[in-house]
């Protein structure tokens, strides 16, 4: 058999990334979230504050442990898999990436451990600034990575001499032409996604009729939150996709799935692109909203396919659809902060049951949007690694043969599928527990209170002592002190 | 050429890079090698405890090593990593096992026997593959044209194999000190008992690679017997090391011995350093060949001037934070 090493890398170097991205996209939103917890709780002293935070910063352990140890795979993919690319654009990405070591990593690795193991270790004022400093290394870290991949999309400030890039000006290549729209688009994907699960958890926990004030307070927060935010992003979308137009004209194409360049191009909702025969079968769509939408002009022209040789478009279907998954949810999320803000009327939010199992469900709403938006992206590019400047086929590693990268992306598959098995176990564990479990759940299961540990759940599926009980209170009957007072005296001192 | 020598500046800044991530993470890799040879199940919970609040922080060093090797050197990341492309995955493989196991051990019950098998195996795959990495940099790689163009598996020789379990012995060792300095009672004791024969297994790499090195490589056997006078001041500092982790375990003294240890680490690293100078992909490319542009590395330099100070610093404030003895069954909380 004839294994392509391209194809290959193509594959592992799309999974392990996607897999990395769905961790740090949560631990953004998320970390920003505790340091306003942590914020609250050192200016109040209301203890609802401190439980959100204890418990919303073991979740955040899990997940940003597994963004780690899949992140530290990426930094070595360049070189294993990628060392032509490597090395043409070390002269750019290397400072990049060395930056975002020195300036967010490290950052994000020592206040972390202060943050999760230090609560009484130092001072309240310092573990408030933990809490920050984890925060704001996230965001310099996406500023960082963001920069080195739009740089990829639309390269500026450099020249190509002997196979090497040359920085010409480091302004221009790090403000590349699509980075402030992708960053932007990034963070606002990440505010959503901590906004949407902490949103869902809190709602079956309402749901559940545990906790009630401190998660009313949570999805309180968040609902205002996606309000704000989810019309925004849709906003920096369109701005993004003007921006892509212009720098990459065929990605627009793709996602259009507009094979002529042509005037009154139509918004399609459904179509089945056929890049053989370069149509679309079942088209319907929305007459000349498209060119409306790109040209802001109803019989605008907008580039097709046409324009490059079949054999350099990126595949269609794939950018096409990906891009109709992430608008859908942004549709869906604006009508959840829609709807969140016609239910606020009366404090029926909290009560309406259907309105927090959506909730619930729209959690994974955001990493849908966020791994579909980046197939886009990324998709869409193809065959550049460099847009317009180098293709993947010169970009692979020289020595590598079809057969190596099969071990490996074998390899990456098993190992994140057992990691990821077991993480994704034990964070259910930890939202079972919920803000109730503290240390004297430990004391029930017969074994001494394991020290040090961030997050204090069993591994093993054991059903939370209070949960059977809870679940049978109505949400609607449930009065918000009564319950919280129930549960922590179900619980014992603490 | 440019006024100052850049390159050679960031050959030293990689050189510290490397001997900081070297010394530790190895000393929480050590810990996890030792972790199946542990008295007991609380044992293993100080143990690791010991270092859960800060392995993160020294993993990064070795982001920092690749990052910093294609913005100086790219030339050696991407030769490197494609010689070493089996390797680096069962690197990085270990590496995720023992992260993941310091957040799922402790919540696992019956099944907490894996996890204790993830964060060793880990540990020992992870330095294994670093000391393969060593020993097929002394090799040398068969290169043309500023490519990688040898097999899968040229780095897989008897020599690596026991570079690869030389530092498997030496991460043991400095985690062992380690615990000396951490722990308390009888697990310290259980740490002060397997210094020695760590220390003499570390003794026997180090003769043999000496001994065989010279015979792989003619650069080496040349420098090592033209310049005898001095480099051999390495050898001896490093034996000097070793005698010292001797003389402090029989005294019983907690600091010590750990200390010792990282200046048998480094002595070993620099004369390491000194037989392949100035070669970085050895046998063909040195150190100029392989750097980045002057802007790029310039670039970067000013940076980190500013940056690498206050990353020193708040790394020492978060030892100190959780400085002193890890107990037994103590929380944080
Ligand atoms: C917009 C955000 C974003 C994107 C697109 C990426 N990352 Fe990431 N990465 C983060 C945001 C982030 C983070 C939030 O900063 C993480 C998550 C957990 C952590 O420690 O930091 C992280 C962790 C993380 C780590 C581990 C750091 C440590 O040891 O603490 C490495 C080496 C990378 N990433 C490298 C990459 C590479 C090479 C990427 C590109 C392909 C990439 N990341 C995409
Ligand atoms: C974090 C979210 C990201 C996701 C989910 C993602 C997704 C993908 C996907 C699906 C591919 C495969 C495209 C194809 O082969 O057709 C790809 C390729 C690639 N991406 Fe990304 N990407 C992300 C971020 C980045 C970043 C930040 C960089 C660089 C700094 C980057 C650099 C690359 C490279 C080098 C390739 C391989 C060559 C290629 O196939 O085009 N990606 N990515
Ligand atoms: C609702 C309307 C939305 C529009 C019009 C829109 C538009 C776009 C466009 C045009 C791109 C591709 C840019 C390029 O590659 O050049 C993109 C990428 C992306 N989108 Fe969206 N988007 C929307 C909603 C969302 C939502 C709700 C999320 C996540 C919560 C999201 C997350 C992403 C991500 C992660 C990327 C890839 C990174 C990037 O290139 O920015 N998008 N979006």
């Amino acid at each position: 058999m004839d294994l392509d090493p391209v194809l290959l890398s193509r594959i592992q170097f799309a999974f392990v990334v996607s897999f990395h991205a769905i961790f740090p996209v949560f631990t953004i939103g998320l970390a920003s979230y505790i340091a306003v917890l942590e914020g609250l709780a050192f200016r109040t002293d209301n203890p609802a504050w401190v439980k959100l935070s204890a418990f919303w910063t073991k979740v955040f352990a899990i997940v940003f442990g597994m963004g780690v140890v899949s992140g530290i795979v990426m930094s070595f993919q360049f070189g294993t898999n990628w060392s032509n690319f490597s090395q043409a654009s070390a002269n750019f990405l290397g400072p990049m990436l060395s930056y975002e070591v020195v300036t967010a990593f490290f950052l994000e690795a020592a206040f972390l451990g202060v943050l999760l193991f230090g609560r009484d270790k130092v001072p309240k004022g310092v573990h408030l600034m933990s809490a920050i400093m984890v925060a704001t290394g996230t965001f310099i870290s996406a500023f960082w990575i963001l920069s080195a991949n739009s740089w990829m999309q639309t390269p500026a400030g450099v020249e190509l001499r002997e196979g090497m890039f040359h920085v010409t000006s480091w302004s221009e290549a790090i403000f590349n032409p699509s980075f402030p729209y992708r960053f932007a688009h990034m963070i606002v994907a990440s505010f959503l996604t901590g906004s949407f699960v902490v949103a869902g958890v809190s709602a079956w926990y309402l749901l559940l009729g545990r906790e009630v004030e401190a998660n009313r307070k949570a999805l309180s927060m968040c609902l205002w939150l996606i309000l704000v935010l989810a019309p925004a992003q849709a906003v920096i979308g369109d701005f993004h996709g003007l921006n892509t137009l212009e720098h990459q004209p065929e990605k627009v194409a793709a996602m259009e799935a507009n094979w002529e360049t042509q005037s009154n191009v139509p918004l399609l909702l459904f179509a089945i692109p056929d890049q053989e025969n370069q149509t679309n079968h079942f088209e319907i769509g929305i007459p000349s909203l498209a060119s409306l939408i790109l040209t802001h002009e109803w019989d605008g022209v907008v580039p097709g396919l046409n324009e490059v040789a079949p054999e350099n478009q990126p595949p269609v279907w794939i950018v096409f659809w990906s891009f109709r998954i992430m608008v859908a949810m942004g549709v869906l999320m604006v009508l959840a902060a829609l709807t969140g803000l016609f239910l606020r009327k009366g404090g029926r939010v909290y009560q309406t049951k259907w309105y927090l199992q959506f909730l619930r469900v729209m959690s994974i709403a955001p990493f849908l949007a966020v791994l579909t938006g980046w197939f886009v992206t990324e998709t869409g590019r193809a065959p550049w690694l460099v847009y317009g400047i180098m293709n993947q086929a010169d970009a692979v590693t020289p020595s590598l043969s079809g057969w190596m990268a099969l071990f490996t992306l074998i390899g990456y598959i098993i190992v994140y599928a057992l990691v990821f098995t077991a993480g994704v176990y034990y964070l259910f564990r930890v939202l079972q527990v919920g803000l109730e479990g503290d240390d004297s759940i430990d004391e029930e299961h017969d074994r001494p209170m394991r020290p040090f540990s961030a997050a204090h759940v069993s591994f093993e599926y054991e059903p939370y002592p209070g949960v059977e009980k809870d679940m049978n209170l109505s949400p609607a009957g449930v009065p918000p002190t009564g319950s919280s007072s129930s549960s922590s005296s179900k619980n014992g001192g603490q | 050429m440019q006024t100052f020598d850049l390159t050679l500046i960031w050959a030293v800044i990689i050189g510290f890079g490397v001997i900081m991530y070297v010394l530790m993470d190895g000393f929480d890799l050590g810990v996890g090698i030792l972790f199946p040879f542990a008295p007991n199940e609380e044992a293993r919970d100080v143990m690791m405890n010991s270092v859960a609040p800060v392995w993160d922080g020294n993993e990064t060093w070795l982001v920092l090593g690749g990052a910093g090797l294609l913005a100086a050197f790219p030339l050696v990341y991407s030769i490197f990593l494609p010689a070493m492309y089996i390797g680096v995955f069962l690197l990085l493989a270990g590496l995720i096992f023992r992260g993941v196991a310091f957040e799922f051990r402790f919540k696992a019950r019956t099944s907490r026997y894996l996890w204790n098998w993830a964060f060793a195996g880990g540990s020992m795959v992870a330095a294994f593959a670093q000391g393969a990495v060593v020993g097929a940099y002394v090799q040398g790689f068969e290169t043309e044209n500023m490519r990688y163009v040898g097999g899968a598996l040229d780095w897989l020789t008897p020599f690596t194999v026991l570079t690869g379990l030389g530092l498997m012995a030496g991460y043991a060792l400095l985690g062992s000190t380690w615990l000396i300095l951490k722990t308390e009672g009888y697990i310290q004791e259980w740490a002060y008992k397997i210094t020695r024969p760590l220390l003499l297994a570390v003794l026997v790499v180090f003769a043999l690679v000496s001994f065989w090195t010279p015979f792989i490589d003619e650069l080496v056997r040349d420098r090592w017997f033209s310049t005898i006078q001095v480099i051999w001041v390495f050898p001896a500092l490093a034996l000097f090391c070793a005698w010292q982790i001797l003389k402090s375990v029989g005294k019983r003294q907690e600091g010590v011995p750990f200390v010792a240890t990282m200046g048998l680490f480094i002595f070993s690293y620099l004369g390491l350093l000194a037989s392949r100078w100035p070669y970085v992909v050895p046998p063909n490319y040195t150190l100029y060949d392989a750097a980045s542009a002057y802007e790029s590395q310039l670039f970067l330099l000013l940076g980190l001037l500013f940056v690498i100070p206050i990353v020193l610093a708040y790394t020492a404030w978060t030892y100190w934070v959780f400085r002193g003895k890890v107990k037994a069954g103590v929380g944080y909380h």
